[in-house]
């Protein structure tokens, strides 16, 4: 199969999680993405360890993020090797940065002058906090964006302390809206043959994923979100919706009718919260009795009646609970990325194009794995 | 010019994952329709997450509806259903969340709108995918956070599944299905054909976590949160959230022993190993828990960002709007809906060429543009 980004050429510049992350969209669809790195070291998230995990010198994350991608060393600050990357800028599709602001003006890589050297170039920034303003300079991390943007209350029991998202959920989102803006700039430059600049920040992207009760927020005339009492999932959503214990795990009740819930569970005058205001209003009560019923059966006896009765549920997984249910190996989303010695195990894209499956085989590249091959292109002559 | 002027999206989906899609998309200049059944419309009108509506209408359907135009039809009237294949002939981009089966039953399905439009992209959002056991569950995000292993990722270690609070199971998979749309539309403007673009929503709340999960299949290790003051299950101290004396500050990752320094706690000094960060982050974080509760978020702030340790107060969004850092961003925007009514709501996180998209449209009212659309789309065949 074709995958559609095949032809394309990436430079990434990025270092850490939300750049790199939309190179992998790109590289999994099909572009060639090269991590323009210092050398030696190389992009700092190698150095990274979680759980101080690490596979053939470099951090499990950093693999994580950066399988099927190349890498071409460069020190910008030595001139030789600023014109081999200009070289290469030239004939790229794209080029993604997260530098500080003023970093890539000194090394004159700043969009102004690129475009210049190629004015088909979509050119990408990610920022912690935008450009302006009093936050610009703060540190662009996941944690610290999660902070100042009001996640932490969303998740959590409402005597819970402020809660992450424990996954860098900032890092994400910002990473896909980086894919997808430079996405629709190269759909554009199919028209006009013109690049573009496309800047995100992880600031902006993490008020974004909470759009929804900041909308409702704003018109509501400001009113805090209150997370619920117990069994909490939504701030945002009445009871049922939440996680109950049952006698032997959990249970995920999503949005449904209380009149039929409290058929099945045997709950006498459940229908009076039917009312949307009661129902919010008294959502507390009503989970509580909800759970007094899960508690006292296993996990599949409520599924088995309640889906049975089309009731939104399922049961709470861990990942090794998860593994061995059939409902997940059919998709097969799992993959292992090999280099030299070395394999990870990961996970493939999730987006299917075409009716396929996008595996990919290549593991994160060791630092400056491509620069001589690359090198070589460079002195061929541009098609 | 926005980047997908010119792009014609016929969105038959509803809720929250394909709307949260053709919204970006129409973000970023594409003029979307938004097909609704008679009567009812998009079921997330009526989806309420609080006492509070616009216009009689859940809050979350005016967020995730703007700027699009509404269009009624009722897709087992054949009259309807042959308006809808008129308009998704001239189309270049149709989605749909249907449970599997639905849209074959319409007759709407890939290989079908493929023949009368061979360059469409066709993206589809399912909830688990077309085989299996699962496929027939509905396609919820609470369902898909539960099943996938999230909820033991956020809170500390007692406390249970806890959910993220947020839909980022449909979020994420409206947000893969845009990316790859777009890349399908790329490909187009260079070979002229089109493709199709599925995305579960199981899968999406995987990749979401791929970076635990691939942790889990090197080590087979379920995720640790810790005691308290959980922050990332992967991470070692000082890594978290803490109470101070005044509010709550957040702590990045940073050098043990450092941070000892700074804040005059001689009990982090023993820390020499960064290994110890990760393996000994329980009795780490309990020293700093005890330190940072004595004084205020201001006065750790002032010690710590001088010295380049990454660290932030911990905001709510009354404060995060009150922050002049927030308000240069100008990420929050008036629209109207065709009725006059304004709402706020925020804007697209991406900019293009330095320039801020804005869109000033609310939400469609049910059908609000079906006349408009059948003159000028439909009236010359």
């Amino acid at each position: 199969m074709s995958r559609p980004l095949e032809g394309l050429v990436v430079l990434e510049f990025c270092q850490y999680l939300a750049g790199p992350w939309a190179g992998l969209r790109l590289a999994d669809m099909g572009a060639r993405v090269i991590k323009i790195e210092r050398p030696g070291t190389g992009e700092a998230c190698r150095g990274l360890a979680t759980k101080n995990m690490t596979v053939d010198g470099d951090s499990l994350v950093f693999h994580t993020i950066n399988r099927c991608k190349q890498s071409f060393t460069a020190n910008l600050k030595n001139p030789s090797d600023l014109v081999a990357v200009k070289e290469l800028v030239k004939r790229a599709d794209v080029m993604t940065h997260n530098f500080r602001p003023g970093i890539m003006e000194r090394l004159g890589m700043n969009y102004d002058v690129v475009r210049q050297l190629n004015p088909r170039l979509v050119y990408g920034e990610v920022s912690g906090y935008g450009k302006a303003g009093p936050w610009r300079n703060k540190p662009g991390q996941d944690l610290l964006a999660q902070s100042m943007t009001g996640l932490m209350f969303l998740t959590g029991r409402r005597d819970s302390p402020p809660v992450p998202i424990g996954v860098a959920a900032a890092d994400a989102i910002c990473g896909i809206h980086f894919a997808q803006g430079l996405l629709a700039a190269l759909v554009r430059r199919g028209k006009t043959n013109q690049g573009a600049l496309v800047e995100v920040s992880l600031v902006e992207s993490t008020v974004d994923l909470q759009f929804e009760a900041l909308t409702t927020y704003l018109n509501d005339g400001n009113r805090m979100p209150n997370r619920s009492r117990g069994f909490a999932a939504h701030p945002y959503q009445g009871a049922p919706y939440g996680v109950y214990p049952t006698a032997d795990g959990h249970l995920a009740l999503a949005m449904g009718s209380l009149t039929k819930l409290g058929e099945l569970l045997g709950i006498e005058n459940l229908d009076q919260f039917t009312d949307v205001k009661a129902k919010f209003q008294h959502s507390d009560d009503i989970r509580d009795l909800i759970a007094a019923k899960l508690a006292c059966h296993p996990t599949v006896h409520w599924l088995e009646r309640l889906e049975a009765a089309d009731v939104w549920c399922a049961e709470v997984l861990s990942y090794e609970e998860l593994r061995k249910r059939d409902g997940y190996r059919v998709l097969e989303m799992e993959q292992e990325v090999r280099r030299f010695d070395s394999s990870v195990r990961t996970l493939r894209s999730p987006v299917r194009i075409d009716g396929e499956r996008l595996f990919c085989h290549d593991a994160a590249p060791r630092v400056g794995n491509d620069t001589e091959e690359i090198l070589k292109e460079l002195q061929r002559p541009t098609t | 010019m926005r980047p997908l002027e010119d792009i014609l999206v016929v969105d038959l989906s509803q809720f929250l994952s394909g709307p949260s899609a053709s919204l970006r998309l129409a973000d970023l200049g594409a003029r979307v329709i938004k097909v609704e059944r008679p009567e009812t419309g998009d079921i997330c009108r009526h989806l309420y997450v609080s006492d509070y509506e616009i216009d009689g209408e859940s809050t979350i359907f005016h967020a995730i509806n703007r700027n699009k135009e509404g269009y009624v039809a009722d897709l087992k009237n054949d009259d309807d259903l042959a308006k809808v294949k008129r308009l998704i002939a001239k189309a270049d981009v149709v989605l749909h969340n249907f449970r599997p089966g639905v849209i074959d039953r319409l007759g709407l399905d890939y290989q079908t709108v493929k023949a009368m439009n061979p360059g469409i992209v066709y993206g589809e959002i399912s909830g688990y995918g077309k085989e299996g056991p699962w496929k027939g569950k509905p396609g919820q995000d609470l369902l898909a956070q539960a099943l996938s292993g999230m909820t033991w990722l956020s809170g500390n270690a007692n406390d249970g599944p806890v959910p993220v609070g947020v839909a980022v199971a449909d979020i994420w998979a409206g947000a893969l299905l845009v990316t790859g749309i777009l890349a399908c539309l790329v490909r187009r403007s260079l070979n002229g054909k089109g493709g199709l673009v599925e995305i579960n929503m199981l899968e999406a709340m995987l990749d979401f976590q791929f970076e635990p999960l691939t942790v889990h299949l090197q080590d087979g290790t379920q995720p640790e949160r810790t005691a308290t003051n959980n922050a990332h299950a992967l991470l070692g101290a000082p890594y978290g959230v803490y109470q101070t004396a005044d509010g709550y500050l957040a702590l990045a990752m940073g050098r043990v022993v450092q941070l000892g320094e700074l804040l005059d706690c001689p009990a982090l000094a023993q820390y020499t190993d960064p290994q110890s960060w990760y393996d000994q982050r329980d009795s780490i974080k309990q020293v700093l828990v005890e330190r940072l509760a004595t004084r205020c978020t201001a006065d750790w702030l002032a010690i710590l960002e001088p010295a380049d340790i990454w660290c932030a107060e911990v905001l709510n969004w009354e404060r995060m709007m009150q922050a002049e850092g927030f308000q240069v961003l100008d990420m929050i925007q008036q629209v109207t809906r065709g009725n006059g009514t304004n709402y706020q709501t925020t804007c697209c996180p991406i900019r293009i060429d330095g320039q801020r998209l804005m869109a000033p449209r609310g939400s469609c009212d049910l059908g609000e543009h079906t006349e408009a659309i059948d003159h000028e789309l439909l009236a010359s065949i």
